[in-house]
């Protein structure tokens, strides 16, 4: 039977037909939905993880314990979870284990570019990467017979342009799945130095039997395509298809193993044609590793930021591409915007009010950064928002902490923020941490998470409580707020920041996906009382509008949620609920 | 066959995704190849949202060339004016009247830019406009507006219009289908 797939779909495809046991991922862009489809095959155990690094030592675990298991993530997950990726490698596997990466060219919803191929030769294992979706299901198959056969976990690289989209795709039935008895063998699965010194040899030697086995071996992989003589041209990935669309008339040999590259293959292929090329998005990766083996390849003039396409490819080949029938005006923009009713609105009204510098992390909360309220700070990576506030703390001597808050998510607090706040407990810091606890990993499209209550199949599981939590983990000042009273907010932050001590408000309203009880009738804006004065508009409530004419503030019914926030900062009592 | 490029556009919660989607079942069930690339940014509703489906005999990059759109379907009125890329001289534009305010334009910071909508328009081989809000509102709900585009979509088509009611069945809630089917239908005869 064959069906229209996103690349995400064909992954989870893959591993339910290849008889994949164990899932478990933290979610992230372009990767999510890979996990999220998983999940709605029953034969598959599956689960959000608390973050990458857990999410990779559990299938390590199921691996060891003899079933086929994968782990997906997003290219800036991987860098939580390099640490047991680089030790795995020596460790090898048991039944077969799959990592999923989703690059993200041109930073479509990600704070970095990186390039992903670049942990394939760091931790010196295989990397395929498919070119649509068919190939995204395939893969996994491939990937975990090459695990077992190789005994090494294998990365799979997809990119936004794999895992958005969509294409056909041949499905099959779920194979028996071989399974393998757990391994209890210390010399393998304990990596102290002497141990470790054998396994890097095994390492070393496997990387060199994966590269002929491209070659040579029954894995039939980087096709070659053979046209013209004078053009040769090696991709991979989506790039493949650029290329082939751009450049009809060239060579083309598809590297879908990325790593380790088998150079016998590439030696033969340049001996047919007079100029090789290698056309690659993101870094020099597949270049520098030719060029380093003494392979001649002609220069191209590409960026090595953003995405390629076949424009992209027309391009570097001199080719000339269309003309567009109309040139791009400046538009009013259409921003990602906090939804209206979101329960963090209230606590960034009162930040931006009392100025406060807001060390940020990664969620819908980063959002605050947008004007009107214009509230966050910084932001760098998963977790970073609660150390960064400690580190401003003691390069001050506290002078900045009564200036200053860390602002982080429920998800993210779980998934690195936690290590963070024992760390501040530990060092006696004196900055106040706010945790906007809307019980959902809002930013990635909903997924439960410890704080909300249910497993990724709905199964209702423990939910942790914050205070009891905080406090047992040696916080002092615990302050749990509601986050649609700005003045209670306001207050408390004042209060808090003041203290010479480390303290932890805690937002307790959950996300109005997360429990779609709190929706209320909504709000309008009784003209007469209205002064105009433009206060609810700062709130930047997608449903709060301005009416230029007359100069008062109206409220789009269909949008707005109940929340009562604008009521709330509005001193004219112009703002009254319907029914 | 011959390939077809649309770019699909439209503001979050318009339902571009799911029509996309329905494009390319049509497409696979009418015996095509088909490929569908998207950008929908971060968790988001009301931002902009673009689809792009190619559909031929063999389908190489999900991403449309410049200038090569054979169809560009507007969900909102200037929506379009956001993607001037891929629009080339013989594409076609089939364009919703309807006007969904920016929040800079709702917030009086900035005007709707209805003249150059209006201009734009003229580089396009050929418009179709469709107040499809208001077809919809007469079908009994505006949700539905979405679905009239994509009845006007489908009859430049070369794919019969009972493909097209069969896969919307499958793929709208099971509630909504003869509503769906109505704003389709009209939009068809459009
Ligand atoms: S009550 Fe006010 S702030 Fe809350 S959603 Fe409605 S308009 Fe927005
Ligand atoms: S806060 Fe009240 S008085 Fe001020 S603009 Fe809004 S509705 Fe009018």
């Amino acid at each position: 039977m064959k069906e229209v797939l996103s690349g995400n779909e064909a992954f989870a495809r893959g591993a339910y037909e290849h008889g994949v046991k164990v899932v478990s991922s933290y979610p992230g862009t372009p990767s999510t939905e890979i996990t999220e489809h998983v999940a709605q095959y029953e034969q598959i155990y599956s689960e959000w993880a608390t973050n990458e690094k857990v999410a990779l030592e559990t299938v390590i675990g199921a691996s060891l314990a003899g079933r086929r298991a994968m782990t997906c993530m997003k290219h800036v997950g991987l860098n939580v979870a390099a640490d047991p990726l680089m030790t795995v490698s020596y460790t090898g596997v048991n039944g077969g284990l799959v990592i999923v990466v989703a690059d993200d060219p041109n930073m479509f919803s990600s704070q970095n570019e990186q390039d992903s191929r670049h942990y394939a030769r760091l931790a010196k294992v295989p990397m395929l990467e498919p070119a649509d979706s068919q190939e995204a299901k395939d893969f996994i198959g491939i990937a975990l017979e090459m695990s077992e056969k190789y005994c090494t976990p294998v990365l799979v690289r997809s990119c936004t342009r794999i895992s958005h989209s969509k294409s056909v795709v041949t499905l099959k039935a779920r194979n028996t799945p071989p399974t393998f008895e757990p391994e209890n063998d210390i010399k393998k699965w304990v990596m102290v130095p002497a141990n470790a010194r054998v396994r890097h040899k095994i390492v070393e030697n496997r990387l060199e039997k994966l590269a002929d086995c491209a070659d040579t071996g029954r894995l039939t992989i980087n096709p070659v395509e053979f046209r013209s003589e004078e053009i040769g041209i090696i991709c991979a990935g989506v790039t493949y298809h650029y290329v082939k669309e751009a450049m009809p008339e060239a060579s083309i040999l598809k590297l879908e193993m990325v790593y380790p590259i088998c150079f016998e293959k590439i030696k033969r292929f340049c001996e047919r044609v007079k100029k090789l090329y290698v056309v690659e998005e993101l870094d020099r990766f597949i270049e520098n590793e030719l060029k380093a083996a003494g392979i001649e390849i002609q220069p191209l003039n590409r960026s090595v930021c953003g995405e390629l396409s076949v424009d992209e490819v027309r391009k570097l080949f001199g080719k000339s591409v269309k003309e567009p029938a109309f040139d791009p005006k400046q538009l009013p923009a259409r921003p990602p915007n906090m939804c209206p009713g979101c329960s963090h609105r209230g606590m960034f009204y009162a930040i931006a009010k009392l100025k406060l510098f807001a060390a940020g992390d990664i969620g819908c909360y980063t959002l605050g950064l947008l004007p009107p309220l214009s509230a966050i700070n910084s932001t760098v990576c998963m977790g970073a928002s609660i150390p960064m506030a400690h580190g401003m703390d003691k390069a001050t001597d506290g002078a900045l902490a009564r200036k200053s808050v860390a602002v982080i998510g429920d998800s993210t607090f779980f998934h690195t923020g936690i290590n963070g706040l024992l760390n501040s407990v530990y060092n006696a810091g004196t900055s106040t941490v706010i945790i906007l606890d809307n019980s959902i990993t809002g930013m990635t499209g909903h997924q439960p998470n410890p704080g909300t209550g249910c497993t990724i199949k709905g199964a209702p599981t423990q939910k942790i409580n914050f205070p009891k939590l905080l406090e047992a983990m040696g916080v002092k000042n615990i302050r749990t707020v509601n986050p649609f009273d700005p003045d209670e907010c306001i207050k408390v932050l004042k209060e808090e920041t003041a203290r010479e001590e480390l303290s932890v408000i805690v937002t307790d309203k959950p996300c109005i996906f997360a429990d779609r009880s709190v929706i209320k009738p909504p709000f309008y804006v009784d003209v007469k009382n209205c002064s105009g004065c433009t206060i609810c508009t700062r709130l930047g409530c997608p449903a709060i509008l301005w009416n230029k004419e007359d100069k008062r503030a109206f409220i789009d019914e269909s949008l707005c949620t109940g929340c009562e926030l604008c009521v709330k900062v509005c001193r004219f009592d112009a703002i009254h609920q319907r029914g | 066959m011959k390939d077809i490029n649309i770019l699909m556009i439209g503001v979050g919660g318009q339902g571009t995704v799911l029509s996309s989607d329905i494009v390319c079942d049509v497409a696979l069930a009418g015996d095509a190849d088909v490929k569908k690339s998207e950008i929908h940014g971060m968790a988001q509703r009301g931002g902009s949202v673009v689809s792009h489906v190619r559909i031929g005999a063999k389908v190489l990059s999900p991403v449309i060339p410049i200038g090569e759109a054979d169809i560009v379907i507007s969900f909102e009125n200037m929506e379009f004016l956001r993607y001037p890329e891929y629009a080339g001289k013989n594409t076609s534009l089939v364009v919703s009247t309807h006007r969904i305010y920016p929040p800079s334009v709702a917030g009086g910071q900035e005007a709707y830019p209805a003249e150059q909508t209006e201009d734009t328009k003229k580089a396009f081989k050929e418009v179709f406009e469709i107040d499809a809000m208001k077809t919809a509102t007469a079908i009994g709900n505006s949700k539905v507006a979405g679905m009239v585009m994509l009845g006007k979509l489908a009859a430049l088509l070369p794919f019969d219009a009972d493909l097209w009611r069969a896969v919307i069945s499958k793929k709208v809630p099971p509630k909504t289908v003869d509503m769906n089917l109505a704003a389709f239908n009209a939009g068809y005869q459009f």
